[in-house]
């Protein structure tokens, strides 16, 4: 594995992500907003909440694109395509499975079957994320794409 | 039966420092702007009966109730109590806010209107209807009713989210929910709408939760209410108003909005429906004073930095009004297919205004910032050179023609009231510099103190008709006109000067309007303006300020104070025939009026006591 590469691209792969995804927001395109999803496991209050959330949204990212990078040395080649795909399988997890069991993990999060209580309080995403926007899964997906690009397309697997 | 729109006195403020809401004596929500004050309406009603949002909760029949209102002592936090013989509702409603303690330690929605409905007395039907408009129905409401997590609303600019004891049926027509439930002596019931714009919402669990969110609300406003300084016979009337002007200042950048509405006409079932929901740099002097004079140093320091801030991007000319982050207002443009309230068509968002010359707006300016500093308040060295610049750009520029105060859209003119501004911005600066707040920059002094004495003479030779012993409208003129009973204000004049006492004796008696107020000049009243609130409380403050005896400077004011609504809220104009409110509700600069005239009597009954007014112990301390 190249390690050079993998934190250099991991690491722009992730930046780009996050940006993909507040942009999105700024558009109105979705409200889904990792940080403060991340960041409110942890605190409530929103500003600190997105601020550390950001954080950590940049280790997840990096840590994820451990897997591309396993998978690029699988394949002994990376790649634009190769990237995309796995981007894709990415974001049909996040969307199929990872969003949804949310409120399981989430200290914060109302949950679909018996609503907010005191301490939970925060939207749950639905399924495909829905309950955030109609235009959520696309946004995801879109950003996944590009994360796997990213990262196929510079990473070099020798 | 047939919907109708509530009387513009029937309406009550409430709203988060942000954004606003407007409720009538039905309990009905007719305006709400999310997230902005001069954000595309939610519930719009009140400009358009026929296909815009409201939010009614009410005891059902609507008739036979006797309604009494009043805010929650030092709060924004209003109750509506329906009585009957046998049975008796309070409907408390509130736009929730939080100190930065709860902040912290809650996560909390980015705006959320609560209701609370309470049976008192006997057993009472309650009728509930819900229609959700959003962007004032230009957009197709897309609701999703989900059982555990309430109704939500997407709308292009974010989600609406409704949450309620008791579930809402939907209607036959899009966006419109209803329910009718009963409720019995003792039991309440809790229904809340969020927004969010950017984020995944935060859900009220109701229930006790929603019970903390008002108390925390009321602790929030009572905290800030505690501030004012002012200890007066009229406290009541002046933290009402304060607190009117508090919610109309929105929190992130400083900046104070006119009014909370658009388009509540000047003349019902007329065109002279204009947005006020933006911020205009005329009201900047008279608010800036008032802020630090009630103790409110830290929104007084921002509205003037937000004040310095929009004025870097045009100066040395000076825009009317900008939006709440300081951006020029929006194109004026007329909405489409909405009736307008009672028949007063166009509705009209965004401002022509905003491209007019107004010469005043520089002495406003300056002024403001004279007010600033005399309170302890500092310039950094482009602040000194950007006001050097306002200055010089005054001394050229003067006698310019412009709109004048009035906005007037026919041909521009040489108003007097705006060559006293012209005057007071040199004056102030001139002042600022003697005083050393300005002393990083070279003035041209000799320039500014010709420029100055120039304009002076210019007012006092061609601004005064020696046959009517008045100062006039315009330079050359004849007409009188109401805001020259300012000039005293700006200290162009002494209030008991002849000269003053003329303008006052004829703006008295040719442009009177009932209660103490005054229609602004000849040409509005032939065009059926109403009474104007602003310009009755400068009558009374010349009173106050030494142009008429201190019991008769209570009096008008105490006339003045029957302005107000039920909760103590002012428009911007009365119907001169029928004494309603017209114009845009509440007005931000009606309120500062009440607010002057009251430090202005407490300031004479202290000088004429021999002792020192709270502003002067205040500006005495300063730094």
């Amino acid at each position: 594995m190249n390690v050079g590469s993998w934190m250099l691209w991991g690491f722009v792969a992730t930046v780009v992500l996050t940006t993909a995804l507040v942009a999105t927001q700024e558009l109105r395109l979705t409200r889904v907003n990792i940080p403060l999803l991340l960041g409110s496991v942890f605190t409530p209050e929103r500003s600190r909440a997105k601020a550390l959330g950001t954080l950590l949204h940049l280790v997840n990212g990096w840590i994820f694109s451990l897997l591309y990078v396993a998978a690029f040395q699988a394949w002994g080649k990376a790649g634009l395509w190769r990237g995309m795909a796995i981007g894709l399988v990415h974001a049909s997890f996040v969307l199929v499975a990872g969003l949804p069991a949310l409120p399981g993990i989430h200290p914060r999060m109302a949950h679909d079957s018996w609503g907010p209580t005191a301490r939970r309080q925060l939207e749950p995403p639905g399924w495909l994320g829905l309950h955030y926007g109609p235009f959520t899964p696309v946004t995801i997906l879109l950003a996944h794409l590009l994360f796997g690009a990213v990262l196929g397309a510079f990473y070099k697997v020798h | 039966m047939t919907w109708t729109q509530p009387p513009i006195q029937d309406l009550a403020l409430i709203g988060d420092c942000r954004s606003a809401a407007l409720v009538d004596r039905r309990g009905d929500v007719v305006w709400l702007c999310w997230p902005r004050f001069d954000s595309d309406a939610l519930f719009a009603a009140l400009v358009d009966a026929d296909r815009r949002g409201h939010w009614c909760l009410r005891p059902a029949p609507e008739d036979g109730w006797r309604v009494e209102r009043r805010y929650l002592p030092d709060t924004n936090v209003l109750q509506t109590r329906f009585i009957r013989e046998d049975a008796e509702v309070v409907l408390t409603d509130c736009m929730t806010v939080a100190g930065e303690d709860d902040q912290r330690r809650l996560l909390l929605p980015e705006h959320e209107l609560l209701r609370h409905v309470e049976c008192v007395r006997g057993e009472v039907p309650i009728e509930h209807a819900l229609v959700l408009a959003p962007a004032f129905g230009r957009k197709k409401a897309r609701v999703h009713a989900h059982p555990t997590l309430g109704l939500r609303c997407e709308a292009p600019a974010g989600a609406f989210l409704f949450r309620g004891e008791v579930p809402l049926s939907q209607t036959a027509t899009p966006g419109a929910f209803a329910a009718r439930f009963t409720l019995r002596a003792g039991e309440s019931r809790r229904f809340s709408l969020t927004y969010s714009a950017q984020a995944p919402s935060v859900l009220t669990p109701l229930g006790a939760t929603s019970d903390d969110a008002i108390r925390r609300t009321v602790r929030w406003w009572r905290t800030w209410a505690a501030v004012c300084i002012y200890r007066g016979p009229y406290r009541d009337a002046v933290i009402r108003s304060a607190l009117a002007l508090k919610l109309l200042c929105y929190a992130p950048s400083g900046a104070i909005v006119a009014a909370a509405t658009s388009s509540l006409p000047e003349r019902v079932g007329g065109s002279l429906n204009w947005d006020y929901r933006y911020c205009w740099i005329r009201d900047a002097a008279f608010t800036c004073r008032v802020l630090y004079d009630l103790g409110y140093a830290d929104e007084a320091e921002a509205f003037i930095e937000w004040l310095l801030h929009i004025t870097r991007l045009s100066q040395p000319r000076l825009q009317v009004m900008f939006d709440v982050f300081g951006n020029p207002s929006p194109r004026e443009r007329e909405l489409e297919g909405a009736c307008g309230y009672r028949d007063s068509r166009p509705v009209r968002l965004g401002n022509g205004a905003v491209r007019q010359r107004q010469m005043d707006l520089h002495g406003e300016l300056l002024d403001a910032v004279y007010a600033h500093c005399r309170r302890g308040g500092e310039l950094d060295r482009d602040t000194e050179q950007l006001l050097a610049d306002l200055g010089n750009y005054v001394a050229r520029s003067w006698r310019l023609p412009d709109r004048g105060i009035w906005e007037l859209r026919g041909p521009p003119r040489p108003y007097t009231h705006s060559r006293v501004l012209c005057w007071t911005a040199l004056d102030r600066l001139i002042e600022l510099h003697q005083e050393r707040h300005i002393r990083r920059v070279k003035l041209d002094l000799p320039a500014l103190f010709r420029a100055r004495d120039e304009i002076r003479r210019t007012v006092l030779e061609e601004g005064y008709d020696q046959r009517t012993d008045s100062y006039v409208e315009y330079l050359g003129g004849r007409d009188p006109d109401a805001a020259l009973l300012l000039l005293p204000w700006y200290a162009f004049e002494p209030a008991d000067s002849p000269r003053i006492r003329g303008t006052f004796r004829r703006v008295v008696a040719e442009l009177s309007a009932p209660h103490g107020l005054f229609f602004r000049n000849p040409t509005l009243r032939r065009m059926g303006d109403g009474g104007f609130v602003a310009c009755g409380f400068w009558a009374a403050e010349l009173l106050a300020d030494g142009g008429g005896p201190l019991p008769l400077a209570h009096a008008w004011f105490e006339q003045l104070l029957h302005c107000r609504n039920d909760v103590g809220l002012m428009s911007e104009e009365l119907d001169p025939a029928t004494g309603d409110a017209i114009g845009n509700f509440p007005q931000a600069y009606s309120h500062v009026g009440l607010i002057s005239v009251a430090l202005a009597l407490e300031a004479r009954a202290r000088l004429e006591r021999g002792r020192p007014t709270p502003a002067a112990v205040a500006e005495e301390a300063a730094p």
